[in-house]
């Protein structure tokens, strides 16, 4: 096998293990899925009619915005059982063995897919209750799912990196914190990036967050012609644009976590 | 025949700190060399650049003829190694521990498997396969973790302090295992706190201190240097002290010596437990009572002050390095 042939191969044997571990302390998933559900009621009821937007239902407008704003909450969980595994005696196993030396980066942010996919799984329901539904056809908004996972992926592995350069797994959710805020709300999530002063907005029309909602909004059917996206590239080619970024997103970090592994692994 | 593990100038700083100071180490093949020396020796820090887990500041050393710097990869398919702290995953249970490691190997899913009972079964773990790691006590921590080192039948094995903190009963067990391996031909270094466990175990002991070996050579030349086992008895009553005196002269190697409060007589011996016995049984005989009596054997301590003349730096930390060891089984 190639090198990048037992990459995987060792990769998923380590997702083997963390899926192992999920099932054993199932507590865990309770409170993955709590804040998603969360999420969905608390947008849906508290802003639901507070925030006007023309010709389309707040809420409909909304569920795709929470969906990438969880997903790419779900990278916490990436850092955090990064910067785990760093402490715990297994990692000495690991370096010792003859294994690709990405594995242990591999296998955790292939594992993590599974809280991204149960989370979106609660939040489509959660929404169908409150009265969201998918106006297009079932396999755009099955893209616009994968699309979400995708992007998810590629930001998990920026967290990992995050997961690697803190001294414990204690300050990662405050890491996390400062790094997916204003990401996740700089952006079209919650208002239409129009509604956001000079800079915001220009911030926000570049945000590959906003692109990835927009893309999801537009799978969903979620959109009005009454209200296009604004006249930017990434707004118009939200899936190119989003794709483009989690091409850039793991050219960037996979080296570098990888290298960050083996001389956080060496001290 | 050129050694397994070879190591030059092993040298590694930590700010100030010198953990290794120009280490040489020779290990023939199917040969035991113990790496005997007190807390913050360097044991460990040797253990890890000859495991290619740490790189050295300067030096260089081969394992089984492969540079470890220069191919590490290559290096770790050869070896195992136990670590000081059990590199066990304590969520898993001991199967799914040790399929990890096979398959991690990359021996395939069945082969991995019927490793993983191979060595439960043979390191006494079967009972408790299909439990937590985290439900295990430390010496089956231990041996599990022995087992993963030894999945892919490494032919050079690493052993950093594997009986630290085991109580006396798991010590043995381990003692007998490291022994079988050792029969089969395995290159073994060990490092440890107990002259007892290198006696016991190594071909060649090297003493280190703050990073420098000390001292080498086998354990009788050691122990030659240091002094073998005494019997120490203390007299109930001082006044018949002599004639406890003359019952362990004749069996004393060497001169009879007073100490304590005048009431504690210490004789170098041969012959251990036999021996105690013989004098226990004559001066019971001559109806002499004692305050205590025991069979001491030179510890890592004793090693220290007879090759530096001074105790080891933790001497006086409970529990540490050089307290006094047990007479094993
Ligand atoms: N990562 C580290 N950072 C700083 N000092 C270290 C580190 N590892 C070891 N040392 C120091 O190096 C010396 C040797 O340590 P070590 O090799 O662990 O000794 P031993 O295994 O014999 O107890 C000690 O003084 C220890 O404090
Ligand atoms: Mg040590």
């Amino acid at each position: 096998m190639s090198r990048i042939g037992w990459a995987v191969h060792d990769g998923h044997i380590v997702a083997l293990r963390n899926v192992r571990k999920i099932r054993r302390v199932p507590e865990v998933l309770v409170f993955v899925l709590i804040s998603p559900i969360m999420f969905v009621l608390l947008f849906a009821y508290v802003f639901g009619d507070s925030i006007p937007i023309a010709g389309l239902d707040y809420r409909e407008f909304l569920i795709a915005g929470i969906f990438a704003q969880t997903v790419i909450f779900g990278a916490t969980f990436t850092g955090a059982g990064i910067a785990e595994d760093m402490q715990k005696g297994i990692i000495d196993r690991f370096r010792s063995l003859p294994m690709s030396r990405s594995a242990v980066l591999v296998g955790r942010t292939a594992s993590d897919v599974i809280y991204n996919l149960l989370s979106i799984l609660i939040m489509t329901l959660t929404g169908l209750l409150v009265g969201w539904r998918i106006r297009g056809s079932l396999i755009d908004a099955l893209g616009g799912f994968l699309l979400l996972l995708v992007f998810a992926y590629a930001f998990s592995w920026v967290m990992a990196f995050v997961g690697l350069l803190v001294p414990s797994v204690e300050v990662i959710n405050n890491a996390s914190f400062i790094v997916i805020f204003p990401v996740t709300f700089i952006a079209n999530t919650f208002v239409p990036s129009e509604n956001l002063p000079g800079p915001l907005r220009t911030f926000a029309e570049w945000n590959p967050v906003s692109a990835v909602t927009q893309a999801a909004r537009e799978a969903f059917g979620n959109t009005n012609p009454a209200l296009p996206p604004p006249d930017v590239w990434p707004l118009r080619h939200p899936v190119a644009y989003t794709l483009l970024w989690v091409g850039i997103i793991l050219v960037v970090f996979i080296p570098l976590s990888v290298r960050q592994y083996q001389r956080a692994a060496a001290r | 025949m050129p050694a397994v593990i070879e190591a030059r100038g092993l040298t590694k700083r930590y700010g100030h700190v010198t953990a290794l100071d120009g280490l040489d180490l020779d290990v023939p093949s199917a040969q035991v060399l113990g790496l005997l020396g007190p807390n913050g020796a360097g044991k460990t820090t040797a253990v890890r650049i000859l495991t290619t887990l740490l790189r050295p500041d300067a030096g260089r050393a081969t394992v089984a003829g492969v540079d470890v710097l220069e191919q590490p990869e290559e290096v770790r398919r050869r070896i195992g190694l136990s670590g000081q702290y059990a590199a066990v995953d304590e969520t898993l249970t001991g199967y799914e521990n040790l399929e990890m490691i096979g398959r991690l190997y990359r021996l395939g899913r069945r082969r991995a498997r019927a490793r993983a009972s191979e060595l439960l079964e043979r390191f006494s773990l079967t009972d408790a396969a299909g439990r937590p790691v985290k439900t295990y006590s430390g010496g089956m921590r231990r041996r599990l973790d022995l087992a993963g080192s030894l999945v892919a039948e490494p032919s050079v094995l690493f052993l950093d302090e594997p009986t630290t903190g085991l109580d006396p009963r798991s010590r043995v067990t381990m003692w007998e295992v490291i022994r079988e391996l050792v029969d089969r031909g395995t290159t073994l270094l060990l490092t440890t706190q107990y002259l007892e466990e290198a006696d016991r175990l190594a071909d060649e002991i090297v003493v280190i201190d703050h990073g420098r070996a000390i001292a080498r050579g086998d354990a009788d030349a050691l122990k030659a240097e240091v002094g073998g086992e005494r019997i120490e008895v203390v007299v109930r009553d001082t006044d018949r002290i002599g004639e406890v005196g003359g019952i362990l002269e004749t069996v004393a190697l060497g001169q009879v010596v007073v100490g304590g409060q005048g009431n504690q007589l210490t004789a170098p011996v041969a012959g251990g437990p036999d021996t105690l016995m013989r004098v226990l049984r004559e001066l019971d005989a001559a109806g002499l009572e004692l305050l205590d009596v025991g069979l001491r054997r030179p510890t890592l301590d004793d090693v220290f002050l007879a090759l530096t003349g001074q105790p080891t730096d933790d001497a006086a930390e409970p529990g540490g390095g050089a307290a006094t060891e047990e007479v094993g089984p």
